[in-house]
């Protein structure tokens, strides 16, 4: 089997809160705290879970915005964390975001041509004639004529800038591109089309992605494994549409459960979950979950549970299992 | 007898500066509400839907003018109702819950002080009965601790909480229609099913009508009776929620169908090519014909009437997709 493009092994991310200058004491939220998975090369992971879960803070791991606490993420078996010069200028060509809010990711100030154009002139020794060839090409993959490149992004709706910003995560020849939430802040009519494109793109170019939502319909439907993130730490992973057959985690029934049915009838498992989301800064003892899990034992306030394998891609961290 | 709510041909316009500029973000706009019954209002952003709740409450923005039409609450015209008047209806006959529950609670006063105000104004409650309605209100929406917690301010609670209370407060004045314009939006989807739960509970027991305003075809499938379908400030396709899901008539609604994912099914997924239109310049005949699959030389120059489907609910399309059509 060949090398996963992306490694992450046993990533750690605490923020230090509260306290003083002077105070060496003071509290940490693990915001991310030791999770490990892989990406393929043309292929898609999606990352689930509710607000506060850590999948913002990992997106910022992978893409090297944040140092990590403890753990190494790999790409293309290399140490991200140890990268410098013109290796860490290399991963960043390769890795490109794209943003949810395509108001605030694209600056009002600049011309299309010059948002899509900058990533290329930043990263490749081109002459102007042929940045703009690169930036047309660009334009038509996600479907514009090429002369919108001298409009402003005023001009454009909301799923008009978010093929904006996905054509500029595009311009170096990405090869993985971090999605975090690209369809939320859109209308359902306009979401279909951006992850329509989304998947042509990839068959196209053999990108991977890293989908990050929190609509676990869409997450599914996009990506070919799916993990299931809850308090900083990942609770189930596995192919998405095994995950959805036999979904095996309380927390991931439960998400299940609240999707919402697509028509009146469906039948649905009724698991509601009492209580929120505890904060990170003072998770429960023992499985984080356990506080409002339907199955809880008394082990579960004890021992956390270990993230095993139960069947070949399928991992589950669950003291029922 | 008349229903509880009957808007009829309502057509709200926002005028710009010297009305250089109409939006015509409501335009003739029919429907009625039944005593506890919910009735959802779908449609992308700005297809008017929260233009249309507004004008139900009268509390649009200076711009907008309510140029023709009636709304009715149990045969009372509220459009020719003064602002003194309908601060009598607001929050004791029609409640509203918003989107985001922290604009639409004062972080300055407590708990107690914003659950308590309908029901001392509206229900003239004083004292110790008041203090139980509040305990019994939080009660209803199942805040832990109602007493310790209405001492407390917006900041302490979570965001699930704060849209609890927002229901709480909904419910003081002892309302018979309450508004909801997308009240789970900022909400994580656990939250929400908790949520949606808890409104279906309240509507139980107290007999409220509920209007969901939403652009999510999943809780409109989860928590509506009937369903109006709005597309560019008009309502072009009305029925019960059965109905709408196994026979809709009308193309945008298939379409509405078919662009959103289903959890283990990986279909692609069909968009709807185009973007919505320019409210203020609206297409000749039906505004949703540059994207429709189904339109025909008539849907460019006419604009098709509303007609009534067999048993209840109505289309407004001249190409509608037939009864017993196959899914496609």
């Amino acid at each position: 089997m060949d090398k996963p493009l992306l490694a992450v092994r046993d990533l750690r991310k605490y923020f230090p809160i509260g306290g003083s200058l002077f105070s060496a004491r003071r509290a940490l939220v693990k915001a991310v705290d030791g999770i490990s998975f892989t990406i393929n090369a043309g292929e898609t992971l999606g990352l689930v879970g509710e607000s506060g879960c850590g999948k913002t803070t990992t997106s910022k791991l992978v893409l090297a915005a944040e140092v990590a606490t403890a753990g190494t993420v790999e790409f293309e078996g290399r140490n991200v964390a140890e990268l410098r010069g013109a290796d860490l200028q290399d991963y960043r060509r390769k890795v490109q975001v794209v943003f949810q809010d395509p108001y605030s990711s694209l600056s009002p100030r600049m011309r299309v041509g010059d948002i899509i154009g900058e990533p290329i002139k930043a990263h490749e020794r081109l002459s102007s004639a042929d940045v703009r060839a690169r930036v047309a090409q660009l334009l038509e993959l996600v479907g514009f004529r090429p002369d919108v490149a001298r409009l402003f992004p005023h001009e454009f709706s909301g799923g008009q800038r978010q093929r904006l910003a996905i054509a500029r995560a595009l311009s170096t020849n990405a090869r993985l591109v971090v999605l975090d939430e690209p369809v939320s802040a859109l209308d359902v009519s306009i979401r279909a089309h951006i992850i329509s494109l989304l998947e042509e793109i990839q068959q196209r170019l053999a990108v991977s992605y890293l989908f990050i939502a929190h609509d676990l319909a869409a997450v599914v439907h996009l990506s070919r494994q799916t993990a299931v993130m809850y308090l900083g730490k990942l609770v189930e992973v596995a192919e998405s549409l095994e995950l959805c057959a036999q979904p095996l985690h309380p927390y991931t029934k439960a998400l299940f459960a609240a999707s919402l049915p697509s028509h009146p009838d469906e039948p649905r498992q009724d698991i509601v979950l009492t209580g929120e989301v505890p904060g990170a800064i003072d998770p429960p003892r023992g499985c984080h979950f356990h506080p409002r899990c339907p199955f809880v034992m008394p082990r579960c306030s004890e021992h956390e549970p270990p993230l095993v394998e139960l069947s070949p891609g399928h991992r589950v961290a669950c003291h029922l299992y | 007898m008349p229903p509880l709510l009957d808007v009829r041909d309502l057509c709200t316009y926002y005028v710009g500066f010297r009305g250089t500029r109409v939006v015509k973000a409501v335009d003739g706009v029919s429907f009625s509400v039944e005593a506890g019954e919910t009735f959802g209002l779908v449609g992308e952003s700005g297809c008017g839907k929260t233009t249309t709740c507004h004008s139900i409450v009268r509390l649009l923005a200076p711009s907008a003018r309510i140029v023709s039409g009636a709304i009715e609450l149990e045969g009372e015209d509220l459009v020719v109702k003064s602002q003194s008047e309908m601060r009598r209806i607001r929050g004791h006959r029609i409640a509203t819950i918003l989107q985001d529950p922290m604009a639409s609670l004062d972080p300055l006063f407590s708990i107690y002080d914003q659950v308590a105000e309908p029901a001392y104004y509206h229900q003239g409650l004083r004292g110790q009965t008041l203090r139980q309605r509040v305990k019994q209100l939080l009660t209803a929406v199942r805040i832990p601790s109602p007493e310790l917690r209405m001492k407390e301010y917006p900041h302490q609670m979570s965001g699930g909480m704060r849209q609890r209370i927002v229901g709480a407060i909904s419910q003081a004045g002892g309302p018979q229609i309450i508004i909801a314009d997308e009240p789970t939006t900022n909400l994580d989807v656990t939250i929400q099913l908790q949520y949606l739960n808890l409104l279906k509970d309240l509507q139980r027991a107290t007999g409220v009508a509920l209007i969901f305003v939403t652009h999510n075809l999943g809780i409109v499938a989860k928590m509506c009776d009937r369903v109006a379908v709005m597309y560019a400030g008009r309502i072009v396709e009305m029925q019960s929620v059965r109905g709408l899901f196994y026979k809709p008539r009308h193309p945008y609604t298939r379409a509405l169908l078919d662009s959103i994912p289903k959890l283990g099914v990986k279909e692609p997924l069909c968009g709807i090519p185009g973007q919505p239109p320019d409210l203020s310049n609206l297409p000749a005949g039906c505004s949703f014909h540059p994207r429709c699959q189904r339109a025909v030389d008539r849907c460019r120059v006419d604009e098709p009437r509303q007609d009534d489907l067999n048993g209840d609910g109505s289309v407004r399309c001249w190409m509608p997709i037939e009864e017993g059509a196959a899914r496609g």
